[in-house]
């Protein structure tokens, strides 16, 4: 069964539109990217869907009630939320440095969520 | 124990707090109350901003007699209680031939009405005087004794001032009735308790139809308000040095495009009669009705620097000019009414009632005295309110100073207009406080320039919290539910 | 506080472009760069932007804004560039002096042999787009709202409405989302996108948040907070439809429609603005108008990457640094001529010692007193003397003069300022 997908990469800013086709759950085609990332986004977002996460999180006696964090690398995106929720729980004391790590191999992903910019203590 | 005063003034807007500071002169306790957060909430609040020469009422009206005489205090106001005014004069401006009989009218009601120091000017002069009005102008009626002020300056000034001299103000306090004691008021009823008083005085503007009917006086009146909406200019860009009307038709004075004491030029209003006295929404058509009004004085204006849009409301009355043979149905009400004692009624004080008002004030004291109130004046009045420090408007030379004095006056909270936390803090800790961001604003002017609020607020927030000892989420725009925000980000709920 | 009270290079704001512009400066020789920051911290807008999509030109990575900032304030204070957070510069001459305030260090001045601008941009706002309605409390610019979610960590809303598909508001629907409010719609009044596509899919439709094209705002209901907003879409002329609006209940609007360079200052000190960008006119090293005054990222136009706000920053900061050194230079060259004893003015007031190496300088001066009777006149460094010549009597009325002659280029040359004396002999 051939199976036509439109996808927007967003590898990089320029966000090509792809079109994919798709034969018996296995692409067989990529059209409309201007590189090879493309062709990778279309493979990922197709069988395993993932996005960097960016949040905050509290901190106490910080320069700052919050200090940012992000996912190191894109994590699957049914666990958006989980992530999320688990970052709300967490109350780091400062003062912490740029890419400390946050939580270590959330969800069992093997990703860390790391600060994205040191916090000093007041 | 109820508290007892013996002047209890409703309404914080200009004519309210000028009362209150006219009265403060004299022996006796006086209370002001304000429903709102902050004075100056209604039709105070927006409007031209405008200290009108008095060529406009119909003579022989109240409003012509109150205009004229009201103009001619600002001065000595002015310098007592420190605030911007300019006498800068204004210009009713004639576009085209057919126009020009419309001056002749207009001067001829200047000098019934006793106004000193008009004259028309052909068009050739005017356009040497404003170089951006329109070509087709074919003369202007100049009135020399016309001013620019900032009304909230004013207003706030005369409260402080009543304050500074014994007086009270009670913000978030609304009215709901009279106490009476036969046909004699004693007191009124709030949403904060009752207050006894031996007079009370109607300076409600949009709702002084409601307090008189509550005393039973004049049950026919009513208010339509009139909406105004109006065009502000970013001052950087657009520069009309000048106050200019058009002629004024059956609608009204007209749009005007006029500069203000800080410099920004603005449009407007127009006026639209409406119902709801809480509507002060601006709109498609008003915008459009403003834009093509001020078009026809300055065609050379671009949608493209304005900067904000506002909308006001004058309190539009329905009472008979009292004057036998002038056929006038919105005038002033100043008046003791004979059916209840113990009542000073105001009403329809709309435009020019900035103007008016300290004649107004003059004159509820005349009806006092004519009542038999002895009216003794205060040893130790003092008619003197102090300016505080307005960072943007000192010299470089003056603004070290001021901060080698009190460092706070070095942090500059809001970017365009160039307020200073020193500045905030004082007007939180002020005689009369300004808990809200818009009492902040109307004070020190913050937040009113290009980015309207976008860099200040939450800074803006965060004083207010930290001088009141609350949480920034109980800091408001304009009083209760309107709060800037709503919880912290991690607490979810669900 | 300050070390001096004059800067090789000067940069207001520490944005992308200004950190770039202070490390640049400091690589291409300039000595002493100050940036002054009016935020408590350097990083500039960065700060809040804690979204992935920064360094893909630069890095080849791909880091939240907090993280590219971080390695330019790292790189400047390695770099030795000095700062002054919490401070604003109230004005700018041509001259390049500038005023400035804050509550830690007080009102002072600053000479800067180079300038860079470095403001960026702000938002525009519901005026400038004149949306009718009430003036409730729940009206924010989207980068004000993601100042107070990101940095303070306090929510504007919970319902929300977005105008406008501008970057930082689809990035607003999404980080509200995460922080569980609702992002009830997204209205764009062009028929196409104002943000990147890969916004598009990462921020609104990973999460089902609806976009609609050719829709704006007709009005805003609610006397203190946002109650509702009234949407209506519009045709090619951006006329409103009669009969498509929409009454939808909200307790906030976020505003993303467009940015506008920040350049109250530029004006000031006289430099011309390009009516088509609102930003200063440059040319290849971001030069201004004005000699000296250099401008750079989204001051001078508005950049949809944070990349090349940086890239051009490090141009503005070599040119600022070549212009500072050369400066600098020809200051060394001059030196001032000062009155001394019984002298009441010397001119020139000002020399520049390499004339003398192959010409005489005429120095002409007045007495303030008249001695009648021989004076010496001489001219000295302070310590060592240069030239003198004797004269019968000397009067306020009669100009005096000294010749200083090739044969004193060596010691003028060792000189930070010549001074002439006029003694009794």
């Amino acid at each position: 069964m051939v199976e036509k997908r439109r996808l927007i990469c967003i590898s990089c800013p320029v966000g090509c539109e792809l079109d994919v086709t798709l034969d018996e759950g296995k692409i067989v085609d990529v059209e409309g990217n201007s590189c090879k990332l493309g062709l990778d986004y279309a493979e990922q977002e197709i069988f395993d869907p993932r996005r960097m996460v960016a949040s905050t999180v509290r901190v106490k006696n910080g320069f700052h009630p919050l200090v940012p964090v992000y996912t190191e690398k894109p994590i699957p995106k049914p666990k958006i939320f989980e992530v999320l929720a688990q970052l709300r729980d967490i109350e780091l004391e400062a003062p912490i440095a740029v890419n400390d790590v946050v939580i270590e191999n959330v969800l069992d992903t093997g990703i860390n969520v790391i600060a994205s910019r040191d916090m000093p203590k007041v | 124990m109820q508290e007892k005063y013996d002047y209890i003034i409703i309404g914080g807007g200009v004519v309210g707090c000028i009362i209150a500071r006219t009265l403060s002169r004299y022996e006796g306790r006086v209370l002001l109350i304000e429903k709102e957060a902050d004075l100056c909430m209604g039709t105070t609040a927006a409007n031209t901003a405008i200290v009108h020469a008095g060529y406009d009422p119909l003579p022989n009206t109240l409003k012509a007699r109150m205009n004229v005489a009201g103009n001619a205090m600002w001065d000595a106001l002015a310098g007592e209680l420190n605030f911007a005014f300019e006498r800068r004069g204004d210009f009713v401006v004639a576009v085209g031939e057919e126009e020009l009989p419309a001056l002749d009218t207009l001067m001829l009601q200047a000098k019934k009405n006793g106004v000193p120091g008009c004259v028309i000017l052909p068009g050739p002069e005017v356009r040497r005087r404003e170089k951006n009005i329109t070509p087709d102008v074919s003369g202007a009626l100049w009135a020399s004794t016309g001013g620019i002020c900032d009304p909230f300056a004013v207003t706030v000034a005369a409260a402080e001032n009543a304050v500074m001299n014994g007086a009270e103000v009670k913000l978030n306090t609304e009215f709901k009735e009279f106490i009476m004691e036969g046909d004699r008021i004693i007191g009124i009823k709030t949403n904060k308790g009752d207050f006894l008083s031996r007079w009370v005085i109607n300076a409600a503007g949009l709702f002084s139809d409601f307090v008189m009917h509550q005393a039973g006086v004049r049950p026919e009146f009513k208010i339509r308000p009139r909406k105004g909406e109006y065009f502000v200019f970013d001052r950087a860009d657009v520069e009309i040095d000048n106050v200019l009307f058009p002629v004024p038709s059956d609608k009204g004075k007209g749009v005007l495009v006029t500069t203000t004491v800080h410099g920004n030029t603005i449009l407007g209003p127009n006026a639209e009669i409406i119902d709801d006295k809480e509507n002060s929404s601006t709109t498609i058509s008003g915008m459009e009705e403003i834009w093509a009004g001020a078009n026809k004085l300055i065609p050379s204006l671009s949608k493209k620097y304005v900067i904000a849009t506002f909308a006001g409301l004058r309190p539009m009355g329905n009472a008979p000019c009292k004057t036998p043979g002038v056929n006038y149905n919105a005038d002033y009400i100043i008046e003791i009414p004979e059916e209840v004692r113990g009542f000073v009624n105001l009403g329809g004080i709309e435009s020019p009632g900035l103007a008016s008002s300290p004649a107004i004030a003059k004159e509820v004291v005349d009806l006092l005295k004519d009542a038999g109130e002895e009216m003794k004046v205060k040893k130790d009045y003092d008619p003197i309110r102090p300016a505080r420090p307005r960072f943007r408007e000192m010299s470089q030379k003056d603004r070290k100073l001021l901060v080698d004095m009190d460092p706070r006056y070095g942090r500059v909270i809001c970017r365009c207009e160039n307020v200073t936390e020193g500045e905030i803090i004082a007007e939180i800790h002020a005689p009369i406080p300004a808990i809200t961001y818009d009492a902040i604003k109307r004070r020190t002017w913050l937040g009113t320039g290009r980015c309207q609020g976008g860099f200040d607020t939450p800074r803006v927030v965060d004083i207010l919290a930290r001088e009141l000892g609350v949480s920034p989420l109980e800091i408001t725009k304009r009083g209760e539910g309107s709060e800037f925000l709503f919880r912290p980000t991690k607490k979810v709920e669900n | 506080m300050l070390k001096k009270d004059t800067y090789d290079v000067v940069i207001i704001g520490s944005g992308p472009g200004g950190l770039a512009a202070a490390v640049a400066a400091k690589k291409a020789g300039a000595e002493d760069v100050l940036v002054i920051e009016r935020d408590t911290e350097l990083g500039g807008i960065l700060l809040q932007c804690i979204h992935n999509g920064f360094g893909a030109e630069i890095f080849k990575e791909d880091l939240p804004g907090p993280s590219y900032a971080q390695r330019y304030i790292d790189e400047s204070i390695e770099l030795g560039v000095e700062t002054l957070l919490d401070t604003i510069v109230l004005e700018v001459t041509p001259g390049r002096k500038l005023y400035v305030s804050s509550r830690q260090h007080g009102f002072f001045e600053i000479n800067a042999r180079a300038l860079v601008l470095a403001m960026g941009c702000r938002e525009r706002t519901r005026a400038m787009i004149q949306i009718p309605g009430m003036r409730p409390a729940g009206v924010y610019t989207a980068g004000t709202a993601q100042r107070f979610v990101n940095i303070e960590g306090k929510m504007p809303g919970e319902k929300v409405v977005i105008l406008g598909s501008g970057d930082i508001g689809m990035i607003m629907a999404r980080r509200l989302t995460f922080e569980g409010a609702k992002v009830e719609r997204v209205l764009e009044i062009l028929p196409f996108l104002s943000g990147l596509n890969r916004n598009y899919v990462q921020c609104l439709q990973d999460f089902d948040i609806p976009l609609l094209f050719k829709h704006t705002v007709k009005f805003i209901h609610g006397k203190n907070r946002v109650e509702a907003v009234e949407t209506v879409a519009v045709d090619d002329k951006w006329n409103h439809i009669p009969g498509s609006e929409e009454y939808i209940p909200c307790d906030t609007l976020l505003l993303s429609v467009g940015l506008i360079p920040e350049n109250e200052l530029s004006r000031q000190a006289g430099v011309e603005l390009d009516p088509l960008t609102g930003g200063p006119y440059v040319d290849e090293s971001r030069q201004t108008n004005v000699p000296g005054i250099f401008a750079a990222g989204n001051v001078v136009h508005v950049y949809d990457l944070a990349d090349w706000v940086t890239l051009a920053g490090y141009e503005a900061g070599k040119g600022a640094a070549k212009f500072a050194m050369a400066l600098r230079a020809s200051e060394e060259v001059h030196i001032p001529v000062l009155a001394g004893n019984n002298v009441h003015h010397v001119v020139p007031q000002t020399i520049n010692k390499r004339s003398l190496e192959d010409e005489e300088i005429e120095l002409q001066f007045r007495v303030r007193m008249p001695v009648e009777d021989r004076v010496m006149i001489e001219v000295h460094d302070g310590k060592n003397q240069i030239a003198r010549r004797l004269a019968r009597y000397a009067r306020p009325g009669e100009m005096n003069t000294i010749t200083l002659k090739p044969k004193n280029f060596a010691d003028v040359e060792k000189a930070s300022s010549i001074t002439v004396d006029v003694h009794p002999r």
